[in-house]
């Protein structure tokens, strides 16, 4: 390709997409400068040619080429491409779940990606990973349940706790709190002598046997280590970096863990999203989500269409549902809203509050029977024949 | 034609009892019906000024006859007032947020204006219960609030202490009505409602509106007996109750009796209004069917909104079974004679057609076969009159005609109608397509427009609909029409193309490379459209042959250059291109197939290359010719050769048998082997998973792979003489793992995607030990379906295959929800001539649609432009 044939590429108006794509499949071609001039040409008018027309009815063709081909998809949870240890909510139940803005997914998963220093090595992947699973106090050593004395007797491993990064006094401190603060288990006593690795539990009430055992139970269970809602991290290697796979999400705890890429590592928990990162990145995850639920089914869908159902659901600054308690139960008109879901209700509170309907919508101008507002329906101008005589 | 009136808005509002009064016409005191003669009672539920149901009798209002009276409204005067149950929380939220003795907000300015904002500056919120704390003084005369407690359906009581008791005492309608009625205009603003169309007193009826009886027509029944509406049923108790509480008050009834009397009313209104409201048992019929009363007529799929008013019946529509036709173009469908009569388009009559149409009046309605000329049905005079075409009058009323007039034709080839498969999902589930009038009793299509409605011949039924005017034609024939529609909006590809036999045929056709002589050739060529042959490719012992490829591109486009692979292809890592031996290289230059074969991907539904390049470089209408001659050169050549499949095609000689019982014996040892070793406590458990978990899961790999295996040993065997795979390779239906299941071994059934565990007692079926974990006892079929399967794997497989009807059946109804719900929030939507997306009230959803402005109908599978295309036909070479 030719220096000012280059400069034609990029002097047109054409989108970053498509010159990329003209200068990638005329790279290193002999083409002479008519060859040249008539494929630039053409791409030019075609692009014109694609261009939508105003009064398309958009919306309706993104909630059909979405709705559409639900009936093909699978009911079933599978497992994630590759990852056979986690289990994820695919197919129909997955996009109504999205389509549902809820706040949290049935099967919520991250996939956390490791910064330079960490995504190499397996052991310090593995590091990180012990940072974000939540480990129960009894991985760490061991509880024995001292009927006698009424007490439950925690010994530290050290070994474990050296090979996990934790240091055992952490673990001493991080115990009572999590027991108190987590579990909301509160009539106990602990002691420690500060130097062994060793903390002893007592019920504050010792008559009975069962507040013992209960709180054994809390004892062994107290998440210690890691993010609470993380319940297990898989570390799996894939092109060449370590990435690790978590079932449970919490998206603002994994972004403190050192050695995290917060930049790459994501959530499908929508929710969590648009709560940290704001509601842009909730449109994107939207997107995302939507997108490789129905190419996982290979379902091919234009993202354009999911865009809009994306933008339609965060316009409010928040991320709303497709439904009755969302977008289709906020809309202005009366009649729409009453003939969705909860008639007569809607008709009711309208009248108190005066509402009045303007009759801008489709389903409001069916209901009087009058040409809605879109397609050919919005064209206002109309010619006048000229009548004979006239010129 | 004058246009109508525009309905510019609606207002909401209430009726207040003054309004109610001022539209009745009459008030209605009797609670009965009709007399012994039939003749409705004056002030009776069925008099005559309400309007008339009656053919024959006049409107004591309008004056007008039944079809013309809309009807109109009547009232009664309750003996004391009633809650309308529908306001109920209203009302509490009222009683709670106002004081009990001044009627004024609970609240200071200054808390009011901490919700609501003040006069400039407004924050959109309205006052809710939650603002007002419990119990307090009035900030306005001092009083002691108390506790409003609301029992469901319509009961109020507030709670005062009484010697140091917590004593309810029941408000009646009446109290409320004073309290609301005390409450001050501005302080209803502060709680959204509007004072001028709503005073909250409304909402505590003391005069009810009685609807007209065209709303609630009596019907006779054939014994000549007259059976009531739901509604005139209700309102003659309403009425009832209403007398004899009257009667009770003027006699000075205890007050027990009132209070009783009064429930009762209350009761009635209440099922008047709504006879589904919890805690209140629903008004029924004799019969112990529960009434359908006032909410119940608007409520639900079949209620007036989503029945009535947004889905609409039509006249002009006709519905059959549908029957594959491949001769006819996708453009055109086949309706049948006795549907082409009945039907009809209204043409005026000119003075340039009145010969013709005069012609068609006198031919009447009655068109026996298919050779005779199309007539009419009814004529309309100027008048607006209608004239139906009969025996009788065809020459008086031919005579007759001149321009104004409207002649109904009927129906004959070349019209434009639309065709409809339910469920219609997405915009191609209607489509435009030409008439062909035609014999039989089905309506006729070719196979390559089922995709888009997604139909296929096992008795279906499509509907038909004739558009009736002149803008409806144009918008049918420039939108709706099947050559617009090739193309999908979702993915920006063709939906239409060849299916099933086509894709086999025209596969058979062109693989590999075969010659034909002049009559041979011309037996396929001959539904395409061809002023003469290519020159010969080859003389063979004097003769001129053609060859397969030479065939197809009679049908291609001059100046297509493409190249593409065939969905046959397998991916080797080298490709050999020209020289690959499945000939799945395909290469088109200026319009002639010089390589390759063609099959799904090139013309079949979905994938449709060569579709998809003639729509962008030519146009829609010229694919829709392409996808006309190539379905028809396919079918052509697959009856050329023939093309069956039987049970014989299943046959395997005797060593691959041996070589599927080895693979599938080693493979159920392996199973035991593994089970062995789980038992022994020696399986290393996967990460995260439980030993038993893990068992499972090799269990599954294993088992897989064996059946796989079974299919390659019998792929090998069946090469592309056998019909089935030649379907699977070509991509006409079914796949080799059809065919494994067929030949080879059907392989695990699974419930849930894991082996089948349900059923006894830790075993599945009582011909197996408990405990057995082996392949057989949890739904592995060894057999192929032509082996036969043995009972206790039939029954797995029907346990499988029940999973599968489930899911379906899940699966539809959800998605049509999910569907109806997508709809509902995007439907007013649209392009606006700025480019931007906006709502039809005009809020903006998006600055640039789809943040480049492209439609994915004319996309290119999401590209803007389809650059690969463009330099390939130009560069006529593979880029």
């Amino acid at each position: 390709m030719l220096p000012d044939q280059e400069a034609k590429i990029e002097g047109s108006a054409l989108p970053v997409k498509t010159r990329e794509q003209l200068r990638t499949y005329l790279e290193g071609k002999e083409i002479t400068s008519s060859q040249f001039d008539q494929i630039l040409n053409r791409v030019i008018d075609e692009y014109q040619k694609t261009r939508i027309e105003a009064c398309e009815a958009v919306g309706i063709i993104a909630a059909q080429s979405i709705g559409e081909p639900g009936t093909q998809m699978t009911m079933r949870t599978f497992h994630y491409a590759g990852v056979a240890e986690i289990n994820v909510t695919l197919g129909l139940p997955r996009l109504i779940e999205i389509m549902d803005a809820r706040k949290e997914p049935s099967t919520p998963t991250m996939t956390i990606y490791l910064e330079p220093d960490y995504l190499g090595d397996r052991d310090r992947a593995r590091e990180v990973s012990w940072q974000i699973e939540a480990a129960p106090l009894h991985e760490f050593g061991d509880i024995t349940t001292d009927m006698e004395n009424m007490q439950i007797v925690v010994h530290l491993n050290t070994a474990v706790c050296e090979k996990r990064k934790i240091l055992p006094a952490a673990i001493i401190e991080a115990a009572p709190r999590k027991i108190r603060e987590r579990r909301h288990y509160r009539d106990f006593e602990f002691e420690t002598d500060g130097k062994s690795p060793t903390i002893i539990f007592m019920p504050k009430n010792r008559e009975s046997y069962q507040n013992l055992f209960q709180l054994a139970e809390h004892v062994k269970n107290v998440i210690v280590q890691g993010i609470d809602d993380i319940e297990r991290v898989v570390v799996r290697k894939e092109s060449g970096e370590y990435i690790l796979y978590t079932e449970g999400s919490n998206l603002k705890d994994v972004f403190d863990v050192e050695g995290v890429d917060t930049t790459r590592t994501r959530t499908n928990n929508i929710s969590e999203i648009s709560q940290i990162l704001g509601i842009e990145a909730a449109r994107n995850a939207i997107i995302n989500e939507a997108l490789s639920t129905l190419s996982e089914q290979g379902i091919l869908v234009d993202v354009r269409h999911i865009m809009l159902v994306a933008d339609m659901m965060c316009m409010e600054g928040e991320v709303k549902q497709i439904g009755r308690h969302g977008i289709a139960g906020e809309k202005e008109s009366v009649l729409s809203r009453a003939a969705f879901e909860v008639t007569v209700n809607h008709l009711l509170d309208a009248a108190v509050a005066n509402e009045v309907d303007e009759l801008s919508g489709v389903t409001e101008n069916v209901i009087v029977g009058q040409p809605i507002q879109l397609g050919t329906g919005d064209v206002k101008l109309i010619a006048k024949p000229l009548k004979s005589g006239e010129s | 034609m004058p246009s109508p009136k525009r309905i510019g808005r609606i207002e909401f509002g209430l009726l207040s009892p003054k309004e109610i009064r001022t539209m009745s016409v009459r008030k209605i005191i009797w609670a009965d019906t009709y007399d012994d003669d039939g003749f409705p009672y004056p002030q009776g539920l069925m008099d005559l000024h309400l309007g008339v149901i009656d053919p024959g009798l006049r409107c004591k209002t309008c004056d007008q006859k039944a079809s013309e009276c809309p009807g109109h409204f009547g009232h009664i005067e309750l003996a004391k007032p009633v809650i309308h149950v529908g306001y109920t929380r209203l009302i509490r939220k009222l009683l709670r947020a106002t004081c009990r003795s001044c009627s004024r907000l609970l609240l200071l300015a200054e808390e009011i204006e901490k919700v609501v904002g003040t006069e400039d500056e407004q924050t959109g919120d309205v006052l809710s219960e939650k603002d007002i704390k419990k119990e307090r003084l009035c900030p306005h005369c001092g009083e002691q609030q108390l506790k409003i407690n609301f029992e469901k359906p319509t009961t109020f009581s507030e709670i005062m202490m009484e010697e140091g008791r917590k004593v309810e005492h029941k408000l009646t309608p009446a109290d409320i009505r004073a309290r609301l009625e005390k409450i001050p205009d501005a302080d209803l603003r502060h709680l959204g409602i509007n004072p001028e169309v709503a005073r909250p007193e409304w909402t505590v009826l003391t005069v009810l509106p009685v609807p007209p009886v065209t709303m609630r027509p009596s019907i006779i029944l054939e014994n000549g007996q007259r059976s009531e509406d739901d509604l005139t049923h209700k309102l003659v108790d309403i009425i009832r109750i209403n007398q004899r509480f009257k009667e009770n008050q003027d006699a000075g009834a205890p007050q027990l009796i009132i209070e009783d009397l009064w429930e009762l009313l209350q009761y009635h209104v209440t099922t008047y209004l709504d006879n589904e409201v919890a805690g209140c048992p629903p008004a029924r019929h004799r019969s112990g069917r529960p009434l359908k009363t006032l909410s119940q007529r608007l409520k639900g799929k079949d209620g007036r909104f989503r029945g009535s008013l947004s889905g609409k019946r039509v006249n002009f529509s006709a519905r059959t079974v549908i029957s594959p036709d491949p001769n006819l173009s996708v453009m055109e469908v086949g309706i049948p004679l006795a549907v082409a009569n009945e039907m009809s388009i209204p043409v005026q009559v000119t003075s340039y057609n009145i010969e013709e149409l005069r012609q068609m009046a006198l031919n009447g309605p009655s068109r026996a076969a298919l050779d005779q000329p199309c007539g009419a049905n009814y004529v309309i005079r100027p008048d607006k009159r209608r004239l139906r075409l009969a025996e009788g009058n065809l020459e008086t009323v031919a005579e007759q005609l001149e321009p104004g007039w409207t002649v109904e034709r009927q129906i004959r080839d070349g019209d434009i109608v639309l065709f409809n498969r339910q469920p219609s999902l997405h915009r191609m589930s209607i489509m435009a397509h030409r008439a062909r009038v035609m014999d039989g009793r089905t309506f006729r299509l070719n196979p390559a427009v089922c995709p888009p409605y997604n139909a296929d011949f096992d008795g279906d039924e499509m509907n038909l609909h004739i558009p009736q005017t002149e803008e409806a034609r144009a918008e049918a024939a420039i939108l709706v029409a099947v050559e617009e529609n090739i193309r999908s909006p979702r993915f920006g590809g063709p939906i239409i193309g060849g299916i099933h036999d086509h894709v086999s045929g025209i596969f058979l056709l062109t693989n590999h490379t075969r010659w034909f002589s002049k009559s041979e050739a011309l037996y396929l060529l001959k539904d395409i459209d061809l002023i003469s042959l290519p020159e010969p490719g080859l003389v063979r012992d004097g003769e001129p042959m053609w060859s397969n490829k030479q065939v197809f591109s009679t049908a291609l486009p001059k100046e297509l250059n493409m190249v593409f692979k065939a969905s046959s292809c397998q991916n080797c890592e080298v490709c050999k291109r020209e020289l690959c031996e499945r000939d799945a290289y395909v290469r088109i230059i200026d319009g002639k197939l010089e390589s390759g074969t063609i099959d799904k991907k090139a013309i079949g539904a979905f994938d449709g290359q060569i579709v998809q390049r003639i729509i962008r470089q030519y146009s829609m209408k010229r694919a829709a010719e392409f996808i006309d001659d190539i379905t028809h050169l396919a079918i052509r050549s697959i009856m050329f050769d023939g093309f069956s499949f039987g049970i014989d095609d299943e046959d395997l000689p005797r060593t691959e048998h041996g070589q599927i019982e080895e693979v599938l014996n080693a493979a159920v040892l392996d199973v035991q082997r593994r089970i062995k070793i789980y038992e022994d406590g020696q399986l290393e458990p996967m990460p995260g998973r439980t030993p038993e978990e893990t068992l499972e899961m090799q269990i599954m790999q294993v088992l897989g792979k064996a059946r796989d295996r079974t299919g390659e040993i019998a792929g090998r065997h069946l090469g592309l003489g056998n019909s089935a795979v030649v379907m699977a390779v070509s991509g006409a239906r079914g796949s080799m793992l059809n065919l494994t299941q067929m030949a080879g071994c059907v392989g695990q059934q699974s419930v849930r995607g894991e082996r089948i565990i349900r059923g006894y007692d830790e075993r599945t079926l009582p011909h197996f030990q408990k405990g057995d974990r082996g392949s057989d006892a949890h739904g592995f079929i060894q057999h192929s379906y032509k082996e036969g399967l043995n009972p206790t794997e039939f029954f797995f497989h029907a346990i499988g295959g029940r999973e599968g009807l489930v899911d379906t059946a899940v699966r539809t109804s959800q998605s049509g929800y999910l569907q109806r719900r997508m709809i509902n929030a995007l439907q007013d939507l649209k392009v606006a001539y700025d480019g931007t997306v906006r709502t039809t009230g005009g809020r903006i959803i998006q600055f640039r649609y789809g943040e480049d402005g492209t439609d994915p109908m004319k996309s290119s599978f999401g590209d803007p432009v389809d650059v690969k295309g463009i330099v390939e036909s130009i560069l006529k070479e593979e880029v």
